[in-house]
């Protein structure tokens, strides 16, 4: 075994004094909530980097919706869970439809339609939503769960077609013609050609949809507001109407929602990486 | 009657017969995004400026003091805010490149923020900065004896810790997209530099920084663009206070709204659009090559 070299030592102390702080920083609101989440009430208030008697009471009393902000916290869960799904089932239909059609079958008007979505990509959502918010009025749609999914529709689309159109103009053109020869209709070339190539693109769109629908707040708030329809976000930020917050059911409530995204995301973080982030930005 | 029905379709056959199929289901197949792009952007697009376009809002919103806090404030978050975060994302994307196992462990753990919800940690931030039972004040009374700042209720104090949670959330994304672009360079041509004795400045300045440019910027105008949509950070943490000093343009839009001034909402919106419209310009031309 090879002693390491001073230089060598004084590499690592170097990569260590950036990597410490960096651990740190990014740690800290994440601890400190799950300290809370662990925490009875009495030592929550206390300011302890480590509780006296950690306990899982908090998330008994979630579960059990034992607590006057917590009394509709499943159907707020099943409405998260609900709007997230539909958001990424409807968006991968929307933008795949799309894509092939902009990409593979060159539809006149094609590229003026990409450019529309994109520009809809680039309009920050928060100004989208004060406009959107009236509209949905309009339709009748508030209060109404359909208000919500279509508005993340319209958000998630166009990054999803985006994303979709520059996966599949890789595709072979060849492959379109060889499937089209052996008499494929346009409708078989997308199901039994398209759609099973563009696999691991549409497990990244669909992920991406998911996430941003079920991470959503503003739309949410705005749109939804009574107790038994509202998302689990909205939930959160209601827990702030009252001085007395029980801050640690607070705590414990956004940890458990902030787990099945955080688990998503790492496990297809495979697909995010190389189908999202590689076409976030080319430079 | 034959002839006369053949002789009317002759110059301008039916819509279906002009296209090949394939166009056709071209057609279907574009029709649900058209629809949804109809009904949730161009017909709210088109109300919201139709609603913005009295020049008695323009005078009202001149006259609102919260609203020249907010154009303020925001500008600040842009420039200040985003050129920060985008520094030290280039300067962490470098650290990240080192191939050690402990900095691949290190690098997943950096990704938690941008992969978990934004709403939970922010309101956890806000806890911990609660002048009487947050961590932060406990800990300085425990060290100092004494009482920590009142950190939300000083408006200069509110916006950096806004802007603060703002790079919390944001700074892995563009680290990792920052250090793909690193990853992209030559390794050769560090060598090469390795073997003429150059200094880390050196490479920097001469390699890194001329293959990184054009991602590097893109990347900054692109943080802005979404940044100016950043409701939570402000929201969720100040809620525009204290005395409405902390409000940017996207929670003071949805002030406007939530007190049932739709026009002013709009029209805030509006004055935002000759600094965005550009930007959006810059980022289609660049995106759509």
């Amino acid at each position: 075994m090879k002693l390491p070299t001073l230089r060598e030592v004084g590499t690592e102390a170097k990569l260590l004094l950036i990597g410490i702080p960096v651990f740190i920083w990014t740690m800290i609101p994440i601890y400190h909530m799950f300290v809370f989440a662990i925490s009875p009430k009495e030592d929550a208030f206390s300011g302890k980097l480590w509780p006296a008697h950690p306990t899982f009471h908090n998330f008994s009393i979630v579960f059990h919706e034992q607590h006057y902000f917590l009394r509709d916290f499943w159907i707020q869960f099943w409405n998260s869970t609900v709007i997230a799904l539909a958001v990424g089932a409807l968006t991968l239909f929307v933008a795949t439809a799309a894509a092939f059609s902009i990409s593979r079958l060159r539809v006149p008007g094609g590229r003026a339609v990409m450019n529309m979505a994109l520009f809809t990509y680039f309009i920050p959502a928060a100004f989208l939503a004060v406009p959107m918010y009236r509209t949905m009025g309009t339709y009748g749609l508030l209060n109404n769960h359909w208000s919500l999914i279509l508005a993340m529709v319209t958000i998630a689309a166009p990054y999803a077609i985006w994303v979709l159109k520059q996966a599949s103009d890789k595709l072979p053109v060849e492959l379109d013609e060889a499937a089209t020869m052996d008499g494929a209709t346009t409708l078989q070339l997308f199901r039994l050609v398209y759609v099973p190539l563009m696999m691991p693109s549409l497990v990244a769109v669909g992920t991406y949809a998911i996430l941003l629908a079920w991470n959503e707040y503003l739309y949410a708030f705005l749109l939804l507001s009574k107790d038994t329809d509202i998302t689990l976000p909205v939930a959160l930020g209601n827990f702030l109407a009252a001085d007395d917050s029980p801050w640690e059911l607070l705590m414990t409530t956004g940890f458990i929602y902030a787990l099945p995204p955080a688990a998503v995301y790492y496990a297809f973080k495979r697909y995010m990486v190389g189908g999202l982030t590689a076409g976030a930005v080319k430079s | 009657m034959a002839i006369t029905l053949s002789a009317s379709e002759a110059p301008s056959p039916p819509l279906s017969a002009r296209l090949s199929p394939p166009q056709v289901w071209g057609i279907v197949l574009l029709a649900p995004y058209l629809l949804v792009f109809l009904a949730f952007v161009v017909y709210p697009v088109g109300y919201g400026l139709w609603l913005a376009r009295q020049p008695a809002s323009y005078v009202a919103l001149y006259n609102d003091p919260i609203f020249a806090r907010a154009a303020v404030n925001t500008l600040i978050f842009l420039v200040i805010g985003i050129n920060i975060k985008m520094l030290i994302a280039l300067f962490l994307s470098g650290f990240f490149a080192q191939q050690r196992p402990w900095i691949r462990w290190l690098s997943v753990i950096f990704i938690l923020p941008w992969a978990v919800p934004s709403i939970p940690t922010i309101l956890s931030v806000r806890f911990m900065l609660n002048p009487e039972w947050g961590v932060v004040n406990q800990l300085i009374f425990k060290f100092t004896g004494d009482d920590g700042p009142n950190w939300l209720n000083d408006p200069a104090v509110a916006l950096a810790m806004a802007i603060g949670v703002h790079i919390w959330k944001s700074l892995p994304f563009w680290t990792l997209i920052l250090l793909t672009g690193r990853l992209a360079i030559s390794h050769d041509l560090y060598e090469a530099s390795d073997v003429d004795g150059a200094n880390w400045w050196q490479k920097f300045r001469y390699i890194t920084w001329p293959s990184m440019q054009t991602l590097y910027i893109t990347c900054t105008l692109l943080s802005m663009i979404w940044t100016l949509g950043d409701f939570n950070s402000v929201y969720l943490l100040t809620g525009g206070g204290p005395a409405d000093l902390t409000h940017v343009l996207s929670t003071l839009g949805i002030r406007y709204l939530r007190l049932d001034q739709l026009s002013l909402a709009m029209a805030s919106i509006v004055c935002a659009m000759p600094f965005v419209l550009p930007l959006v310009y810059f980022m289609m031309k660049r995106l759509s090559r």
